[in-house]
């Protein structure tokens, strides 16, 4: 959350909602809702490091709100940000695991733990595609985020598929 | 057996072995497979496994070897090449991976022309074909040759000609299999809504963002059923969809 809090405040000083309804808009309905309190959370310890500055402002009815905006040191932050690739996505290690171990541990069998793995999968898999076709069709953002995750879901059942036939061969 | 109705498609037992050169390739070792009316069910698998041979032998282009079929309680699997040719007329509209159009017939022609050898009047033929264009998102296309359509417009005139006679069952070979992302999650769609309408459908596929807009997908390996799941009755565990969209630092 931090990177892309800074990110936002790059275009110029906003407050904590402001930041919340930003990401909610550029996201749609594909991003988990940002919670607002991991938000302020996540804003002041950004502001104790100095890479933002936050600045009281004075409302009649209300408590007073901050506005932050990022500092030198923050946009350096940013921009090393952007600098840098980022990492791969890792293979499915958790399962992968259980599925190499299965054998020796006589509690499960190999062919049943993919079969279960590959249901959940598919059933993520029919979310997302209910999730994409909610999702206004204009919000080309959250479109790619979605589509993402289905590629990378795919990729894990092809890898899903190899483990099986290789499996089943030895059989 | 009980008072539901009879199952749209029925297979017992059915095998199919392919003999080439070489070796002798068993592609079809014994599936049972019942569907009912107004179900949407996948068939995936690795290339290879035998699930386009099954498809085929479901809506007769192909014969098996061994085992029986049912279309609608009635066996299928002992009709003629001639029965076969005039029932998948009215009965089963099947697409395949690379569309099938007739090259040199426009698109309102390889859309109108299995209604028109089915029987259907010129003018209620050219109703439905229009009906069914409008729908896919094809009107003013109607006089284009397939040739000058990109492929996922050839594959929704398939899908129109498939459809044109109101068969009881749709079989989809790989119908995405020649398509981009774009195209495939446009098949997809389509054949999402002609389902959520009651249409059954029968999809081959390798491709698991089109198998999981079936209510049940079926794991086909080596010509054996590995798994059959319904998709909704399948509580989701571990994290789901907010697990694979978070985004993290």
């Amino acid at each position: 959350m931090r990177l892309p809090l800074l990110a936002l405040l790059a275009r110029g000083p906003a407050h904590g909602y402001e930041l919340k309804q930003d990401l909610e808009q550029l996201l749609g309905s594909a991003y988990p809702q940002p919670n607002v309190g991991q938000i302020y959370v996540t804003l002041g310890r950004l502001e104790k490091t100095g890479l933002i500055e936050g600045e009281e402002v004075e409302q009649s009815s209300r408590p007073n709100k901050k506005i932050y905006h990022l500092t030198d040191a923050g946009r350096e932050e940013l921009r090393a940000w952007y600098e840098e690739t980022a990492d791969e996505p890792r293979v499915r290690d958790e399962f992968f695991m259980k599925l190499a171990l299965a054998p020796q541990t006589g509690l499960a069998d190999q062919i049943a733990l993919i079969n279960k793995q590959r249901r959940q999968y598919l059933t993520t898999m029919r979310d997302l595609s209910k999730l994409a076709a909610a999702e206004n069709r204009d919000n080309r953002v959250a479109h790619l985020l979605i589509e993402g995750a289905m590629l990378h879901l795919q990729a894990d059942l092809d890898w899903l598929e190899r483990c099986q036939e290789e499996l089943e061969e030895l059989e | 057996m009980n008072d539901s109705p009879a199952p749209v498609l029925r297979a017992e037992g059915l095998v199919k072995t392919h003999h080439g050169e070489g070796a002798p390739a068993h592609a079809v070792r014994g599936v049972d497979l019942r569907v009912r009316q107004g179900e949407f069910v996948a068939i995936t698998g690795p290339s290879g496994a035998g699930k386009s041979t099954l498809l085929h032998l479901l809506g007769g282009l192909q014969r098996p070897d061994g085992g029986s079929i049912w279309l609608d309680g009635e066996r299928s699997d002992t009709w003629s090449e001639a029965r076969w040719a005039v029932e998948r007329r009215k009965r089963i509209g099947i697409v395949f991976q690379f569309f099938n159009l007739v090259s040199d017939l426009s698109v309102a022609d390889n859309v109108e022309l299995p209604a028109l050898l089915a029987g259907v009047s010129p003018r209620q033929a050219r109703a439905e074909r229009e009906g069914l264009l409008a729908e896919l998102g094809m009107t003013g296309k109607e006089r284009s040759m397939p040739g000058e359509l990109s492929g996922g417009e050839q594959q929704r005139v398939a899908l129109a000609r498939a459809l044109v006679n109101h068969p009881p069952l749709l079989l989809a070979d790989e119908p995405a299999g020649s398509l981009d992302s774009k195209g495939t999650r446009e098949v997809t769609r389509l054949l999402s809504r002609f389902h959520q309408r009651g249409q059954t459908i029968v999809l081959v596929t390798h491709d698991a963002r089109l198998a999981s807009s079936a209510d049940r997908v079926i794991s086909f390996f080596d010509g054996r059923i590995a798994d059959d799941a319904e998709l909704d009755s399948t509580p989701s565990r571990g994290t789901g969809i907010s697990g694979v969209l978070e985004l993290r630092d």
